[in-house]
């Protein structure tokens, strides 16, 4: 199952150790892990709840590898999410990706992250000094989506 | 009939004609103070800009989060969905915000 949604943290090195094993075709392994930060929008964060939508997100984060899969020459990828109650220093997200070379393996990497931040229906609340408060999606988001949807448009 | 025969004939009840299932997340859960409804629609409402339009029109929170100037995402069965998209019977309708994972 290349996607998953989970309140546990995750390993990395044994994520990447468990999508390697045994593929000697694997020539590049690119990942990106995403991180709860103490700050945001000038305010201190305590405490983020990340909610979901069961059913619908593993579909929309299959899709979006499923999409990564039929634009790059790439042989595997994993995403991993995690939902609950997190603090500052926790991993939120997990995206691999392996490849051949290390050329389509970043790219596939950076694009299932561009698109499951405007995708993928999960939403994350901060609690500050001030109160609980939903976070609003970021347009820089939106625009680095649309950025792939360009390149397409111009192959 | 005791209780266990009518949790049995409720549980076996047919859904109503036309009936949708309307799930809400994050901030429109918290100020609409429910994560999901069953509506009967009227013959009026047959696409999911429609559906918004009739919601908002109940006041209140329902006025105020899904005006035409709050950015509101709509899934019918699981896709995200433009507002012209028509509703059927049976359908699981989404309201959500902009989402923010990652």
């Amino acid at each position: 199952m290349p996607v998953r949604i989970q309140t546990e943290d995750f390993d990395v090195g044994a994520e990447i150790a468990a999508l390697r094993r045994g593929n000697p075709t694997i020539g590049a392994i690119a990942s990106f892990i995403g991180l709860v930060r103490d700050a945001n929008e000038g305010e201190r964060v305590t405490e983020m709840t990340l909610e979901h939508y069961p059913g619908m997100t593993e579909k929309a984060l299959a899709k979006i590898v499923d999409e990564a899969k039929a634009r790059w020459n790439i042989i595997d990828v994993l995403v991993v999410h995690r939902v609950g109650t997190l603090h500052p220093c926790d991993q939120i997200v997990l995206v691999i990706v392996s490849g051949a070379h290390r050329g389509e393996a970043f790219a596939a990497c950076e694009f299932v992250m561009d698109y499951l931040k405007t995708q993928a229906p999960f939403w994350k609340k901060e609690q500050t000094p001030a109160g609980g408060r939903w976070v609003d999606a970021r347009t820089s988001d939106d625009a680095a989506a649309e950025r792939w949807a360009r390149q397409e448009k111009a192959q | 009939m005791d209780n266990s025969d009518l949790v049995k004939s409720l549980s076996s009840a047919p859904v109503e004609a036309g009936a949708v299932t309307i799930l809400y997340f994050a901030r429109l859960k918290e100020a609409f103070g429910r994560g999901s409804e069953r509506l009967a629609l009227p013959s009026s409402v047959a696409t999911v800009g429609a559906l918004r339009e009739f919601l908002r029109a109940r006041g209140g929170a329902w006025e105020v989060e899904l005006a035409a100037t709050k950015p509101v995402r709509v899934a019918v069965n699981q896709e995200m969905v433009a507002p012209l998209t028509p509703l059927n019977p049976g359908d699981e309708v989404a309201f959500f915000p902009p989402v923010t994972g990652g």
